[in-house]
């Protein structure tokens, strides 16, 4: 709330007088109590048959409060960013960059105990689909971060995955361990085959071919009635095994009979957690190596100026379809993880929106940077459950706090590029 | 080493080259001057395959490369520093310099490298600054540098003084001296400023809209009246 009110409220003069300061705040404050007068404090409900108010002098207490600090809490530290060059943000995001491996590293061991700590099911759900969106943020960010291809048909990749896997097992009824693979492989396949019509595309231009792309396959997945269910989608896709071991109840052959514990459905769940964090942990993993070899550099250097890519030898066409296809190759092993998780696919899953949403994270996060994907999936993912209880403003709130990061950080909550090598790792030099 | 025979080069409808004979023998450093638009980026580009010569051969070692795709010549010897620099500039120097080797052999690069920064210590202090916050001097050493990786027999530079004070020309040039004199490097220097690149030049030639006018050593053209009225007089 507090941070609507502040994106509202007039821009302060900066510095160190108190004074100012709590006058700024003061004004501040006043316009959100101005605001919050019809839109907190009076409420409209039903008393039985008729329409009554209920006041809520309590709420709008706590957004003039709430408004009051942060306002004062922004003047003190935009002063403090005047005195330091590019201000406590970006010292922030030095003393990141800094610790890169040991934050990731906790970001890993936070993830790994999160189920022994939380082993709810609806924080495990949240944290699944979270993983996902991490995931899909970290292989799209090879295209769009890396390479600076703008994809905006990446969900088209993540549909091939789903369905190969929804189709496979239905079909053959292969496990989903043989199909992981494959589904990658479709995928990448697929990026090829979107990869070569727009090697000559650049920025906007190439942002509608992909945009189209992503239509296509989706509008595919509807008509071919035959092939993929058309609307309807495919259900009952068999679920995860523990590598051939069924989560379900039995005394034989079965998870629970095999370690012998007692069967819980949330055994399932924390497994397909598990797997979805060593997916997104692969993902991160492979695109950090492939940017210290020559194929993820000459991505970077593609992304930053292609002609001189072409005078350094570098084959602009290997370089682009390569991260056509290994963007789709992550988006593929995503989609088939939905589909095992969800039992059940439909196009309705693979609409714009969800290649949006996952563009968001990309570039909120700051182009190519691996753990601003993290930080940015939590706002896109996490943000809107835990608004849930705002029922009705949370896509607002959603949208605020979209355009908050966007007016501090415009290129993206860590922007800072992190160099693939250095030759005197702690002195800083940039 | 490079013979450049009878190229016509076309933008659309417009002939921007009208049959262009040029010749870089090995060992030197050959130049060509004219005024803007008279086709000198046009020609360099035309050898390195973007756009393509409508008509007419290009030959390197007495190969044909007329037809050869850009991101090929760097294997065949031929490096280039476009016009404009081009470095990456969210990459720092040292990666930038990384690019460059992509295709040569990497048991040379340590060597390349040091010897990259031993010409421009500039480079080696600022080695893990990103290439966007360096001066354009800076940049075009850089540029150079950066070409020098791929371990070239020919060099194609393409206006190195562009937007650079008189100062940090004379440095530009000093270096493209040092490094035809000391790795025998044959150089091919388009340019505007004709004083420089003549006094620089073995041989030069003058391009005028499209077709090659004049032709001869850089002394020979450097003391000929109608290059000092055109090119010369009044500018330096």
């Amino acid at each position: 709330m507090a941070d609507m009110k502040n994106a509202v409220a007039a821009p302060g003069q900066g510095g160190f007088d108190v004074g100012a300061a709590l006058k700024e705040s003061g004004k501040a404050a006043f316009v959100a109590g101005l605001l919050g007068l019809p839109l907190l404090a009076l409420k409209a409900d039903n008393f039985g048959s008729k329409l009554g108010l209920v006041y809520r002098w309590d709420a709008l207490f706590i957004a003039i409060a709430a408004v009051f600090v942060g306002r004062f809490l922004m003047i003190l530290l935009s002063g403090r960013q005047k005195k330091s060059e590019g201000g406590v943000f970006a010292a922030f995001g030095k003393g990141i960059h800094n610790n890169m491996a040991l934050i990731g590293l906790a970001g890993l061991a936070i993830g790994v105990l999160l189920p022994v700590v939380y082993p709810d099911r609806y924080v495990i759900y949240i944290a699944t689909t979270f993983m996902i969106y991490v995931m899909l943020g970290w292989g799209l960010n090879i295209v769009v971060g890396l390479a600076g291809l703008l994809d905006l048909g990446y969900v088209a990749f993540y549909a091939v995955g789903a369905y190969s896997y929804a189709m496979i097992a239905t079909q053959f009824g292969w496990s989903f361990w043989v199909v992981l693979p494959l589904a990658g492989v479709f995928a990448a396949f697929f990026g090829v085959i979107l990869g070569f019509p727009v090697l000559r595309l650049r920025g906007d231009y190439l942002a509608i071919v992909t945009l189209g792309f992503g239509e296509i396959i989706r509008v595919i997945l509807i008509n071919w009635t035959d092939f993929t269910g058309g609307p309807n989608g495919i259900s009952g896709i068999p679920p995860i095994t523990f590598f051939g071991l069924p989560f379900k109840n039995g005394d034989h052959g079965t998870f629970a009979s095999f370690f012998g514990i007692d069967h819980s459905p949330v055994q399932r769940i924390i497994f397909l957690y598990f797997v979805i964090l060593v997916l997104a942990t692969l993902t991160n993993l492979f695109t950090q190596r492939m940017r210290k070899l020559p194929v993820g550099r000459a991505w970077e250097a593609l992304r930053e100026d292609e002609i001189a890519c072409r005078s350094l030898g570098i084959n602009p066409t290997n370089i682009k379809l390569s991260a056509f296809a290994l963007g789709a190759m992550f988006g593929g092993f995503a989609g088939s993880f939905f589909s095992v998780r969800a039992g059940f696919v439909s196009p309705e899953s693979f609409t714009f929106i969800e290649s949006a949403v996952i563009l968001a994270i990309v570039v909120l996060g700051g182009m190519g940077s691996q753990l601003g994907v993290v930080i940015a999936a939590f706002f896109v993912v996490i943000l809107p459950e835990v608004f849930r209880e705002f029922e009705e403003y949370r896509m607002l709130l959603f949208g605020l706090a979209m355009m908050v990061i966007m007016v501090w950080r415009p290129n993206g909550l860590l922007s800072f590029r992190e160099p693939t090598i250095r030759l005197h790792p702690k002195k800083e030099s940039a | 080493m490079l013979q450049v025979q009878g190229v016509h080069t076309f933008y659309g409808q417009i002939e921007a080259l009208k049959g262009v004979d040029v010749t870089v023998n090995e060992g030197e450093i050959v130049t060509l001057i004219g005024s803007n638009g008279a086709g000198k980026t046009t020609l360099l580009m035309t050898v390195c395959g973007s756009p393509r010569a409508a008509k007419g051969k290009i030959i390197f070692e007495g190969e044909d490369i007329t037809r050869l795709p850009t991101h090929e010549l760097v294997t065949r010897g031929i490096a280039q520093s476009p016009e404009g620099r081009r470095v990456f500039p969210r990459m720092t120097i040292y990666e930038n310099l990384q690019m460059g080797a992509l295709r040569s052999d990497p048991r040379y690069f340590n060597d390349d490298l040091e010897m990259s920064f031993a010409m421009f210590p500039r480079l080696k202090e600022r080695k893990d600054q990103r290439a966007g916050t360096l001066s354009g001097g800076e940049q075009q050493m850089l540029a150079i540098a950066r070409a020098l990786m791929a371990r070239p027999r020919l060099l194609l530079l393409d206006e190195p003084s562009l937007g650079l004070a008189p100062l940090v020309v004379r440095g530009i040039f000093d270096a493209i001296k040092t490094i035809n004199r000391e790795k025998k490097m044959t150089v091919f220097l388009v340019e505007q400023n004709a004083f420089h690149a003549l006094k620089l030049a073995h041989r030069g030639y003058v391009m005028v809209n499209g077709k090659i006018t004049l032709a001869g050593s850089g002394a020979e053209l450097l003391a000929n009246p109608e290059i000092r009225a055109a090119y010369l007089e009044g500018g330096h």
